[in-house]
């Protein structure tokens, strides 16, 4: 129980930290300390697929684009052009909207913990969560989602490559 | 808290020895390293500090830890300080998953066979597939907090070129895990137990060759050596992303090259050279035979490093992406298939 509360404040303290955070850099890097933290929560629950996977895909591929991204635009420091003296109430649209969405987000938050109780009891554990039978479930039971899920990443790529190319030409040519 | 008994005495032993022996096999490699490229080169090389220059590596790290630890002023400092320490820690860490050797009881020593392995996680090969890519990094922020143009585009081509080369090798690595039909190293190295025909062992190399030639290939990639040392093109970049580093730090990516290397090979041992299993010695010696052969695959990473020359960054890019990928992709189909045909 204590490794539980030691993984639940980093994951928390690191996300926070990300939206405090000025230099970009250091908030890619408390993202990935957060998903270190799910991770070892991920594996108190028994299921170290999930925990591996956790720091595979998020830590280990996606956050590296991230930290490359912010690395080739080399933004030191976070640039904002609205005036930092007015209440965010008060700011242009998206933030008004932004806004808006956080509170919604804390409001469906505390109304699912409070209805609900959470979970309680034992959890399945390796019962579930060994590599066969989740393999076993997403090809059989999920495998409409598993395959839709696919067909989204894909459209997305596609829609990446589309818009990484050069007008006119072929294709640029492979650079660092 | 667990009682201390002597299996418990035995694993926290295990974990000393093996940290201790991936230090001196660094230090080990960098002899070797040195007296085999001058040897290829029609060279002496070091032979005056100890027996045949066995004590070089010593003579260097004392050299290095008197040196100035410099850092620029523009660097970011806190990061500067990180980078050495993540690369060295992945380089340790990935190789905790890693079984050498069957259960023993050390002639008797234990009640209960202890596993060679420090931590027996039935996702192992999962695990070093994680670490390795967190090594990333390591090299990625070193680059970036140097704040020097070498640094940075030496962290921009490794971080590039360990990304591309990791698809080949996780499709390389799951095409084993099909053949092994689990996750876990331990019970892929005791399938590959026995021999065909009691002449060939059952190793995966003979049911993978292209996997093991995909591995091998990208493993040297992963680790930055050369012909795909591009991070470190001196004759570009300086140095790459440890051209500001001096003294300890600088030590820390050099010790992290060295066992990525080891961890590598030992991995490489285990999927597809049968780890501990061999012929002639009883299974208890069986890690005299999983050292050979990591042996045997490390000394082929010195030869391809002073044979082979350096490729050109987007070949190596292209290669990557246009061979590498589409043959490990077309391995994994084939190796699904046949698992599936002969019901693995």
């Amino acid at each position: 129980m204590t490794l539980f509360y030691v993984f639940a404040a980093v994951a928390v303290v690191a996300s926070l930290l990300v939206i405090a955070q000025r230099n970009p850099i250091y908030s890619v890097l408390l993202l990935i300390a957060s998903f270190g933290a799910l991770s070892g929560l991920y594996v108190l629950l028994d299921a170290p697929f999930v925990a591996v996977t956790q720091i595979v895909v998020y830590a280990g591929a996606i956050m590296v684009l991230f930290l490359f991204v912010v690395m080739l635009l080399n933004a030191p420091h976070e640039e904002t052009d609205y005036d930092e003296t007015v209440h965010p109430l008060r700011r242009p649209g998206p933030m008004r909207f932004g806004a808006a969405l956080a509170v919604a987000l804390v409001v469906e938050l505390l109304w699912a913990l409070t209805k609900s109780g959470g979970e309680t009891g034992a959890f399945p554990g390796a019962a579930v969560s060994s590599v066969r039978t989740i393999g076993r479930s997403l090809f059989t039971n999920y495998a409409f989602a598993f395959e839709v899920t696919s067909v989204l990443i894909l459209v997305a790529m596609v829609g990446a490559v589309v818009l990484a190319r050069r007008e006119g030409g072929p294709s640029a040519p492979p650079s660092a | 808290m667990p009682a201390i008994t002597p299996l418990l005495v035995a694993q926290l032993v295990l974990v000393v020895v093996v940290f201790h022996a991936l230090l001196l096999s660094a230090a080990a490699m960098v002899w070797v390293e040195r007296r085999l490229a001058a040897a290829l080169q029609q060279r002496l090389g070091p032979i005056r500090v100890g027996w045949q220059g066995l004590l070089q590596p010593f003579a260097d790290v004392i050299k290095l830890m008197f040196k100035e630890e410099l850092r620029p002023k523009a660097a970011d400092a806190l990061l500067f300080a990180l980078a050495p320490v993540i690369s060295a820690t992945c380089a340790f860490a990935a190789f905790a998953v890693v079984p050498f050797g069957a259960r023993t009881t050390f002639f008797g020593l234990l009640s209960e066979p202890m596993l060679l392995q420090v931590a027996d996680v039935n996702v192992a090969a999962l695990v070093i597939f994680a670490i390795a890519s967190m090594s990333v990094y390591g090299i990625v922020l070193a680059g970036w907090s140097s704040n020097s143009k070498y640094s940075l585009i030496g962290g921009l081509r490794s971080s590039a070129q360990m990304i591309s080369y990791e698809l080949s090798y996780g499709m390389a690595l799951v095409s084993v895990l099909l053949v092994g039909n689990s996750l876990s190293l331990t019970e892929i190295v005791n399938g590959q137990a026995g021999a065909w025909f009691g002449v060939i062992p059952r190793w995966f190399i003979f049911l993978q060759p292209l996997g093991f030639l995909i591995f091998l290939t990208a493993g040297v990639a992963e680790t930055n050596r050369a012909p795909f040392d591009f991070p470190e093109a001196e004759q570009e970049l300086v140095a790459g992303y440890h051209t500001e580093y001096s003294s300890m730090s600088f030590a820390m990516f050099f010790l992290a090259e060295y066992v990525n290397m080891v961890t590598v090979s030992a991995v490489a041992a285990d999927l597809f050279l049968g780890g501990w299993h061999g012929p002639f010695l009883p299974e208890s010696l069986g890690w005299i035979w999983f050292l050979l052969k990591v042996s045997a695959l490390l000394f082929f990473y010195v030869w391809m490093r002073w044979t082979l020359p350096r490729y050109r960054y987007d070949q190596l890019m292209k290669f990557g992406w246009k061979v590498m990928l589409p043959a490990s992709v077309l391995n994994l189909i084939a190796t699904a298939a046949g698992v599936l045909y002969f019901g693995g």
